[in-house]
């Protein structure tokens, strides 16, 4: 296990090599450069290789990538063309906004689609999981921008109410805090809630059709027992795959929603690095996302093991 | 004769769109004290939804239509199973009546060790027992199910056991709480042929030291013969025969029991071909009103093909449906 555990960390450094690689070659044929957003009308020639040659992308751009990557290698992600601020610590901050929505989004998700879904399994074909199942489907099909639009439009016209504009950190105010985080995490909640719903009702269904679940109730296991302890654990392996995937696309940061929001986590941070054509930022956050969406799928699969005893790793 | 267990006219239905569809038509039975009742008959006879439904265990969307079971209980309170409320049919199941299931390889559940399955078994019905009196019972019970190395077997799973293993600890945690009766569904189908000798002895065994009563449902007449005192045959959802097992072995009289005891293979016998039974069991919804049987049988004749026959005594406690028996046809 620890070897296995040893062996996928440091699978990390090809799969961030090649993605380093990428996203600096593709982040070089977006048209614009950095130099004349700066400038704008002001530009000459002078003053551009001015910049070129203060930002250090006069240079090859084999020597450019290497003296990047060299940088992250010791924990330096640069600075930002713009604002001469330093990435990383500014990706750190903005990863534990992003982690923060991710979790509440997570919470929102999971008290809706966990109860929902396992009544729609034991009462299959009725009128609540009909209705179950045309609710997960809406949850599945809404995009989230046309969902958060909506909301913010309902809660304005019915009941006069705006959220508020200006980011407060947890730390400073939880309670303004949640009040800014309470929107976008039901609009990121609820369309999570939509596929983890559907996928707890198949998965439950698939089990309670097993021979041990009636060998447990012959048992005299009272029903909770046997729907909770039985019957959820063993259909919880595809659950968790797929709650692992969402939440590393979460803890990415979500671009749309924060914008709409104005919540300033990494997604937002993502879009005005490449509108600015501020490569550093660009590069280091995805570089970030690439590593949290990886360590979260390891911590799936170390998760399987515990669930299901048949699953090893060598 | 005490009886532990009364069922009459047991009747099972299933729902096909929104068409009630018979499974099971009228089946008495009765089981007596320390007694091992066999049910014998083909595939998709109604043998294993008469035992599910004794625990109220039936998969949707079949439902018991009618019938009684009085089953009287360790405290001599005698109930009715089909119409018991649920919180008392769970403290029946496991406790009064357990079950042992055709297929030891997915009847535990693959993500528990064996010990976390036997000590939840009794904690249903036991639940203030410490836990060095859990495992005592469970190591005891392993042990008289012939399970080498018991301690190590509990902490197992399920995977990392044979089917023989996984059936005998299946048969311990069944009679792990001092059943009255066990209901034991095939459990020696998909054994071994070695290990299915050693599984019904031990069925034997237990019996008689648990003062427990037995039904075995089976399709193998040998399986019959080796447990059972009387025999019922299944066929197309109601009781075609019925008789204790010698004389159903010595004077089988339907047409369809003749036909099973000739297609057990013989190890000593002569070279002959395997009988089979012509034809398949008409499935529920399609019996004729007349002789279910009618179709596969090679005595058929003018009435079978219009009349169906009543279950009828041919000797003395041996009972047939079939004309070829019955009074009217010999009168």
């Amino acid at each position: 296990m620890k070897n296995y555990i040893i062996r996928r960390v440091l699978m990390l450094v090809p799969i961030l090599l090649g993605i380093s690689i990428a996203i600096f070659l593709i982040m070089q044929l977006i048209p614009g450069d950095v130099v004349s957003g700066i400038l704008g009308i002001e530009e000459t020639p002078e003053l551009r290789a001015m910049w070129e040659k203060k930002l250090g992308i006069d240079r090859p751009l084999v020597t450019q990538y290497l003296s990047w990557i060299g940088g992250v290698v010791r924990g330096d992600f640069g600075e930002s063309f713009r604002t001469g601020a330093k990435v990383f610590p500014e990706i750190l901050w903005r990863f534990s906004i992003s982690a923060e929505l991710a979790i509440l989004a997570c919470v929102v998700a999971w008290l809706i689609a966990f109860p929902l879904g396992i009544l729609s399994a034991l009462k299959r074909n009725s009128v609540i999981d009909r209705n179950v199942r045309v609710l997960a489907l809406l949850g599945v099909s809404v995009p989230g921008f046309a969902f958060a639009t909506l909301l913010i439009l309902f809660m304005a016209l019915v009941f006069g109410y705006y959220p508020p504009i200006k980011y407060v950190s947890l730390l400073e105010n939880p309670l303004k805090n949640l009040e800014i985080m309470i929107f976008p995490a039901i609009v990121l909640g609820s369309s999570m809630a939509g596929s983890v719903m559907r996928m707890t009702r198949s998965s439950l269904l698939e089990v309670l059709r097993q021979d041990f679940i009636k060998a447990v109730r012959a048992t005299g296991a009272p029903e909770r027992v046997t729907i909770m302890r039985h019957a959820f654990r063993n259909a919880s392996i595809p659950i968790v795959t797929l709650v692992g995937m969402q939440i590393g696309i979460l803890m990415g940061g979500t671009v749309v929603i924060e914008q709409i929001f104005s919540i300033p986590g990494l997604g937002q941070y993502l879009l005005t690095g490449i509108f600015q054509r501020d490569f550093p930022i660009v590069q280091g956050t995805v570089l970030f996302m690439a590593v949290i969406y990886v360590l979260i799928n390891l911590l799936v699969d170390i998760l399987y093991t515990y669930i299901d005893p048949r699953i090893t790793y060598s | 004769m005490e009886h532990v267990l009364e069922i009459t006219d047991l009747k099972i239905s299933t729902l096909r769109g929104k068409e009630t569809v018979p499974l099971l038509d009228k089946v008495s039975l009765k089981v007596g004290r320390q007694q091992c009742l066999g049910i014998v008959g083909e595939s998709g006879c109604g043998k294993s939804i008469t035992a599910s439904a004794l625990l109220q265990l039936l998969p949707y969307p079949l439902s018991v239509t009618g019938g009684s079971a009085f089953f009287t209980a360790s405290s001599q309170a005698r109930m009715d199973l089909l119409t018991l409320p649920p919180k008392l049919m769970r403290g029946i199941r496991g406790r009064e009546i357990a079950m042992i299931f055709q297929e030891p390889m997915t009847s535990l559940d693959p993500i528990f060790t064996i010990q976390q399955q036997m000590f939840e078994a009794l904690h249903f019905h036991y639940p203030h027992m410490t836990h060095a009196d859990r495992m005592d019972k469970s190591l005891s019970m392993l042990r008289k199910v012939n399970i080498p190395r018991p301690e190590q077997t509990l902490a197992s799973y399920p995977h990392q056991l044979s089917g023989g293993q996984l059936q005998r600890i299946m048969i311990a945690i069944a009679l792990m709480n001092n059943p009255r009766l066990l209901i034991a569904d095939e459990p020696t189908t998909a054994l071994d042929v070695t290990i299915q000798m050693q599984i019904l002895e031990l069925m034997n065994e237990l019996k008689e030291t648990n003062d427990a009563s037995v039904i075995m449902i089976t399709h193998d007449l040998g399986v019959i013969a080796e447990t059972s005192q009387h025999v019922a045959v299944f066929y197309a959802g109601h009781i075609v025969e019925e008789a204790p097992v010698n004389e159903l072995f010595h004077h089988p009289q339907h047409p369809y029991t003749k036909g099973l005891l000739q297609s057990i293979s013989s190890l000593t016998g002569d070279s002959r071909q395997l009988y089979a039974i012509p034809g398949i069991v008409p499935p529920g919804g399609s019996w004729a009103a007349h002789c279910r049987f009618a179709a596969r049988c090679s005595h058929a004749s003018g009435r079978c093909l219009t009349d169906m026959p009543a279950l009828t005594e041919a000797a003395p406690g041996h009972f047939c449906r079939c004309f070829l028996h019955s009074q009217e046809v010999e009168a």
